[in-house]
């Protein structure tokens, strides 16, 4: 059987001989839920962009479904980090934007804007339809980014670092969103973080990279907690406490930061 | 927003004591009330505002007035100005001759020409802002052409212009073009080398083709630049249109300063002169406002 999306012998160098990522394989099945984690600067955010197309592999490849990846497409949705949505559209028009382009010659005008509207409902977001990206907060302007990427219906959701840039409170919030969507549509997402908890608390498995140069997958490890994950009761669960303290073993006790050491 | 959720709230108290009160009464009661309600705040803002210019401009004026008080002033001081040219300001639109028509007419025959021109030079400035900003290969190619031709003085495109169109018309219309196309060309071509890396994934990622890119992200991303360059362009435009009609005679407002200066009318000049200065203005406010207009929301967030 072949894999769904299959990460193969990926190096990357931006200069001759100076490898950012080397030697990164990794197969991801369809469903499944996927964080990488690492320090930063470790080239997290270039793998990431190598799968969404973006940015081309020195050596390697991507392979969606079989099929070799080699530039960007809708198949493999981003949520940027600083959620990049077009200052001059409103909430909606930028969602639209993306279904317009995706079902532009399957489906009708009416069913776009329904299917639209259903994914600003799904993010919660529907009530703020008419506003401009300045008028919202920095929360309900990533809410905005995942429903644009989720429109596009993607074979893989790709999220980098999607809460980064948020206050503890509504970084919960949007978690918790994302964890119902994606156990509702069972998508299928790779999520670049740096946060611990935000790792065990959403993924199936937990990627974690070395520091760079030349980075590469240190451990992977498996979270078999059942879901739905609720983040207050997990807090006494000792197999959370465990996937925890395995992730700051590895980020701190044998991959410390080389400028934090 | 505000001002009118004020306005709005205080109805119910009005129709609150009319229930009980004579229908009389109430008649009087809103005017009063409207008055001091709505325009007595108001006023201290709006004398804030217009008294300081005001007081500025009877300063000027009273400066001027003085400097040309002598018997054997060169220049004529503002009463004199008045005294001699108010019918130019006071009835712009007449019509004594093919030559003797007033300053409104004289205005709109250099606006015509400047909109002329102005339209050719957005249209081919932003066209040519656009190649410029895209491609590396044609920023070099054509960049070191426009960063000295851009130098070059609007009247200096004039002979040029009358050889090659063998007319005045538009050769004055093709010195409004050259003077006002290069700061369109350059702020569009910054705006779009400025278009952030965010906007430019998000259109790979959808898949946008070359038209869609270019419609749907590179104008708007660079319309705040572009409406910048724009405004430069009218502001030069409007400089280059008068110097051009000083040479290239006709029923602009430019030959008119000139005519006049050959006929020594010194306070027809002054007036000419206060009339451009206005359109002028104007000009850069419309340009400017479209721009407001245009790009509301462009600015990060």
């Amino acid at each position: 059987m072949i894999p769904y999306l299959q990460i193969d012998h990926i190096d990357k160098a931006f200069t001759q001989g100076t490898y950012v990522l080397k030697g990164v394989s990794l197969t991801i099945n369809k469903g499944e839920f996927v964080s990488i984690i690492g320090h930063s600067g470790c080239g997290k955010s270039t793998l990431l962009n190598i799968v969404a197309g973006l940015t081309g592999p020195t050596n390697g490849g991507v392979f969606l479904e079989g099929r070799q990846v080699d530039e960007p497409g809708p198949d493999r949705a981003v949520v940027f980090q600083n959620h990049s949505l077009l200052p001059w559209l409103t909430v909606y028009g930028n969602v639209k934007l993306a279904v317009d382009k995706v079902f532009g010659s399957t489906k009708s005008r009416a069913e776009r804007h329904d299917w639209t509207m259903h994914h600003l409902q799904l993010v919660h977001m529907a009530h703020e339809h008419h506003k401009k990206p300045a008028e919202i907060s920095g929360g309900m302007k990533q809410r905005v980014g995942i429903a644009r990427a989720l429109a596009m219906e993607p074979k893989v959701l790709l999220l980098d670092e999607p809460f980064g840039a948020l206050d503890a409170l509504t970084r919960a919030q949007l978690q918790d969103t994302v964890q119902e969507i994606a156990a509702r549509l069972g998508n299928t997402v790779i999520m670049i973080t740096h946060d611990v908890d935000e790792a065990v608390l959403l993924s199936d498995r937990i990627v974690m990279m070395t520091n760079g140069p030349a980075a590469t997958i240190g451990e992977v490890l498996e979270v078999s907690l059942p879901r739905p994950r609720d983040r207050l009761s997990m807090t006494d669960s000792s197999a959370y406490l465990n996937a925890r303290t395995r992730v700051l073993r590895f980020l701190y006790e044998r991959h410390r930061h080389p400028v934090a050491a | 927003m505000s001002q009118s959720a004020i306005a709005a709230r205080p109805a119910p108290e009005q129709i609150a004591p009319a229930e009980g009160s004579a229908a009389v009464v109430q008649l009087g009661v809103p005017r009063r009330s409207f008055l001091r309600r709505h325009i007595l705040p108001a006023l201290p803002g709006i004398a804030a505002r217009t008294i300081p210019p005001l007081l500025g401009l009877a300063l000027a004026l009273g400066v001027w007035e003085l400097l040309c008080m002598g018997p054997d002033a060169s220049m004529p001081g503002p009463s004199k100005v008045w005294a001699e040219a108010k019918e130019l300001v006071l009835d712009p639109w007449f019509v004594y001759g093919p030559q003797d028509i007033g300053l409104g007419w004289r205005l709109l025959t250099s606006l015509q020409r400047v909109a002329v021109g102005f339209s050719i030079a957005t249209v081919m400035g932003i066209a040519l802002g656009t190649i410029v900003g895209s491609s590396t290969w044609a920023m070099r190619a054509l960049d070191p052409l426009f960063q000295v031709l851009r130098t070059v003085p609007p009247l200096a495109w004039l002979p040029i212009a009358l050889a090659a169109f063998r007319d005045s018309h538009p050769a004055a219309m093709f010195v409004i073009f050259i003077t006002a196309i290069w700061p369109i060309i350059i702020n569009t071509a910054v705006g779009i080398r400025n278009i952030p890396q965010d906007y430019r994934n998000v259109a790979l990622v959808l898949r946008l083709n070359h038209f869609e890119y270019f419609a749907k992200i590179m104008v708007p991303a660079a319309a705040p630049y572009i409406f910048t360059g724009l405004r430069i362009g009218v502001g030069l435009a409007w400089l280059g249109i008068v110097a051009a009609e000083m040479l290239t005679g006709g029923v602009g407002i430019g030959f008119f300063i000139w005519d006049a200066w050959n006929s020594s009318r010194l306070s027809d000049i002054i007036v000419a002169l206060i009339y451009i200065g206005v359109v002028g203005f104007a000009l850069d406010r419309i340009v400017a406002m479209l721009g407001h207009y245009a790009t509301r929301g462009t600015a990060k967030g």
